[in-house]
Order: structure tokens, then sequence, then C-alpha cells
């Protein structure tokens, strides 16, 4: 299946209309989940493209690199169109944050880029992209849905964006163990937290997750970032089972879901990515 | 109060740990710093208070007599569980510096938005802490555990909101760059996963005690923390028990941490 037919079958169930109930929404996005899972989607074109990836022992490293790539390239234009788009207003919170975060993620493109060439494989090119997932959002308020659900859209993106590339990369550090890609693998993925915690709360959120809750004003197309979020078993201890030497303040399966944040598989990564990815080899 | 006394070095950055961070100088402790990853934490004895510069250890040809004669030193171990004892180290200490900060003035005359952050950072590392506990004595026994800390957070003026401040993005700041400097030396995939699933959110902390600092600017993930490759800190464990020996009065050794898998 090609990721525009995906996009096709998503978007025609007008996700994002009033209309749609709750219960539909749901059931499309656990049907979207398979569909993503299945469709060739361009890591799989990407990994015939490589070359002998000669300082790997497996390729699932250099598979973890490219999907990384493709998330970064994805945020580094959303942010470089954001700020482009006039829907933040100057020297506002949400501008300098929006400054910072894209000068890092544009730096992770070419970090990884670099590191790719550097282990003897191509780097994926940079996908087509469409913010506005086939019409269901306006973030840069190009389609004249104005500025104050622009502004409210850019940021409930960022928000997915962010906290997405938070568990993808914690779900694609074991495919990078005893390469020398790891540790900065690591030391990307804890970026993204930092913006993902500024941005949650400029959004009057938590800068953490509690529960899978997407959190107020997320458009229920997000909920594939924060599914599984709910998890309370660490290491195989159930946490909200443990005798604390010191009582925990509030809601204790609240405060044990805030204290770990989960991986995703790549699968569920590109599925998320994809909604924003436009496939040319059908157009 | 007695005050940790920890004998150092001062070494230029290795080139383990980022550009951005060779502007300071790293502490390292002196002694047992053979391949970089050794070190001895030395709590005080009465005797060392005559002699607070540090000046005692192998150089003296009259070594003090033990201050824990009959006491074994507790070492937190090789491989994983030496990993493991190291993160339970710090969370031990980020749990006992926010059960501080929840007791003091500052706290009690914040803000509804700011007691709400401690009070879920506190409810984190209590957990991360106390689910290493659980994790380590199932893993390795608890003859093998780290046992309860003991920490001096004299210095700290829980009145005061920047002294509370500063210190929270110290601790948080210092803790990304552990796990990060710590992940290369995880065999398990397991526990490099769970290490991830702790680093993040300690980001997060990081985030938002730096915007309570300074809000409205780019220090949530600030040019003073990110390089200009866009990653965070990472740090090697002689440098993190360095900077965090000065709040830990039960002694303990590092001498068996695993180095970097990569050597990178």
């Amino acid at each position: 299946m090609s990721i525009i037919k995906l996009l096709d079958d998503f978007t025609s169930e007008k996700l994002t209309t009033k209309s749609t109930s709750r219960r539909e929404m749901f059931s499309t996005l656990s049907s979207f989940g398979k569909k993503a899972a299945m469709a060739a989607v361009p890591f799989g074109l990407a990994s015939k493209k490589m070359n002998a990836a000669t300082m790997f022992q497996e390729n699932s490293a250099v598979d973890a690199l490219q999907l990384a790539l493709t998330l970064e390239y994805l945020e580094a234009e959303f942010y470089i169109k954001a700020l482009d788009s006039g829907v933040l207003d100057g020297y506002s919170r949400a501008e300098i944050a929006y400054m910072q975060i894209s000068k890092h993620e544009s730096a992770h493109v070419e970090f990884l880029k670099a590191g790719l060439e550097g282990a003897g494989a191509t780097p994926v090119d940079k996908p087509t992209f469409d913010f506005t997932a086939d019409g269901a959002f306006d973030p840069f308020n190009e389609n004249g849905i104005g500025q104050e659900t622009a502004y409210a859209q850019l940021l409930a993106l960022a928000q997915a964006f962010e906290d997405t590339g938070v568990r993808a990369y914690k779900g694609q550090a074991g495919n990078l163990m005893n390469t020398p890609f790891l540790e900065p693998a690591l030391q990307i993925h804890s970026v993204e937290a930092r913006h993902a915690s500024e941005i949650r709360r400029i959004r009057g959120l938590d800068g953490w997750i509690t529960g899978s809750m997407r959190g107020d004003g997320m458009p229920e197309a997000t909920q594939a970032v924060y599914n599984g979020e709910e998890n309370v078993t660490q290491g195989g201890v159930d946490l909200t089972g443990l005798t604390y030497a010191d009582d925990i303040v509030g809601d204790l399966n609240a405060a044990v879901t805030q204290a770990f944040d989960e991986p995703i598989t790549a699968e569920t990564a590109v599925a998320i990515a994809s909604l924003f990815i436009v496939d040319e080899s059908s157009m | 109060m007695k005050k940790p006394l920890v004998k150092v070095d001062v070494i230029e950055a290795s080139s383990k740990d980022s550009k951005k961070n060779s502007r300071r100088k790293f502490l390292k402790l002196g002694g047992l710093g053979l391949a970089g990853s050794g070190f001895l934490l030395y709590s005080c004895s009465e005797d060392d208070m005559f002699n607070p510069g540090g000046e005692v250890g192998r150089e003296n040809p009259m070594p003090e007599p033990d201050p824990d004669p009959d006491g074994e030193v507790f070492d937190l171990g090789s491989g994983d569980v030496g990993i493991l004892n190291y993160a339970f180290a710090l969370e031990q200490l980020e749990a006992a510096f926010y059960t501080q900060v929840r007791a003091g003035a500052y706290y009690s005359g914040a803000p509804d938005e700011e007691k709400k952050i401690f009070d879920d950072l506190y409810n984190h590392e209590v957990i991360h802490r106390d689910f290493f506990k659980a994790a380590i004595t199932a893993a390795a026994g608890e003859e093998n555990t780290l046992p309860d800390l003991e920490f001096d957070v004299s210095s700290i003026d829980f009145d005061d909101r920047t002294s509370v401040l500063q210190t929270a993005k110290l601790l948080e700041d210092t803790g990304v760059g552990a796990y990060n400097g710590a992940g290369d030396r995880i065999a398990s995939a397991t526990y490099l996963t769970l290490a991830g699933k702790i680093v993040s959110v300690e980001a997060r902390h990081a985030s938002a005690i730096r915007s309570l600092i300074n809000p409205e600017s780019a220090d949530f993930a600030g040019d003073d923390v990110i390089d200009e490759n866009g990653l965070d800190l990472a740090y090697d464990p002689g440098t993190v028990l360095a900077d965090a020996g000065g709040f830990i009065t039960t002694e303990f050794t590092a001498n068996n941490l695993p180095e970097p898998m990569t050597g990178s």
C-alpha cells in the first residue's frame, strides 16, 4: 500500500470534523495503525539504496538512523515554516522557543546526514511534507483558517512532533547499541524531551505525560502519539504496587506514568510521520 | 555537620565529553583515576577536620586510621549492576533534595504552579529511587544494592527560591548528562531502554526548571547545555560523582564501573 493511499483512507474518514464521533475516531485510528504497519514506507525504499554499512554489524542501526533523519527532516521543515508563517507573535515565548528548537532540529538533520555518510550509508532524501495532513490542519494559516486556530494547531503539532521524537529515539536505542551513534542519539533524545516540555508548558500542560492523555486541545488524530504511555510496569515491577519509603503526593498511578516515558516502535513512528508525508511516487 | 571530603585533581575535559563542556574544568577524582572512571569518595573522619584541604590519602606516608575499620565500604559494582547502582545514587540524591524542598519556606509560599512542579518532581524522583532499589535488589540481591545514602544539603537555602531553583537545575542537568553518558556502558538492551525512559523525564524536568528560572527565553534547552550539533550533555561517571559528591556524606566507591562499549 502506498503512503498516499494510506492518507486517502485516513483523511476520507474526515477525522477532524466535529461530525465524527469519538468512537468512530478511535476505530479509525486503530485500523490506520495496522495499515501503516503494512505500508511500504520510505524507510523500506531507503534500505535498498544503502551501500554496505561497514561500520555496522547490522542494518538495524542504519535503519534507526534513517528513521531518526526522517523525523528530523519533518521537525526541521515544520519549525522553519512555522517561523516564516507569521502565525507566531514576534518576541513571544512561543516564537523564542520555536527559534531555539528550529536551530536544534536543523542541526540534527545535518548531524545525522553526516553520520550516515560517515558510516558508508546514503542518507534518505527529505520527503515532501504536507503539514496540513491533506487539509486536516492549517497550522501556517495558508488556507484562511485564521490566526487563532492556526496558532493552536501550530503548537499542537509541535507537541505531537516532540513527544513523538522522544518516543521514537527511545525505541531505537537498542538498535544503536555498540555503535558510535548510541550516545549522540541519546543526546538528541533528551533535547527532544526538553523541547517537548517547553511546548507542553506553553500550551498550559505539564511538561510530562500523564497516562496516555494527549492533553487539552490536542486533536484526536494525535492520540497515537500517546497510546502506551499509561504503562505502569517497569523492569517487571508493577510500580503501583510498590511500597514507597516516602509518600507519593496525589494520584499514584498518574505519578508512576509521568515518571517514565515509553518507547514507540519504528512502525508507530512511521505511521505518525506518514500523516504529514506526501508520497510522490504516486503523483 | 561533617562535610564530605572529595579528593580532586583538575583535568581538562576528555574527548568523551561534548565540546560545549570543555569550557569548564572537570573535576576528576585523583588516586584511583587510572582508567578514567575510577574514583573514590572519602567520607570525613574527625581527623580530617584538621586537614580540610584534602592532603590525606596515598601521599601520606602515615595514613590516618581507617574511619570505618570494621565496616566495608560499598562499591557500586561492575557491569549493569554498577550502572544501576550509580543511577540509584543519583535518584537518591534527587529524591532527598525534593523532599527538603517541600519542607522549606520557599515551597510553602510558592505560587500553585511552582508547587505543582515540585510535587511532581518529588513524586517522580521518589518513584525512580524506590524502583531502582526494588529492581537492583531483585537482580543482584540486597548485598549488592547500594545502601540508603546520607546527604548534606546544608549549602542549599530551602527558604530561597533562587537557591532551590539553581540546585534543581544543576541536579536535573547533571541527571540528564549522567544517563546520556552511561548509555554506552550498559550491556542489556532492557536496561538501556529503562534508562531511556527515565532520562527523558529528567530532561523534561530540567526544561521546566530552566523555564521557571528564566521564562520567555531559550534556556529550557539553552546554548549552555546544548552544543552546536544540537546534542545534550553527556557526562562520565567520574565527573558526575565528583559534582554530586559535595552533597553525599555516605562513603562508597565506584571502582568497577564498565567502560564505554564503543570508546566513543
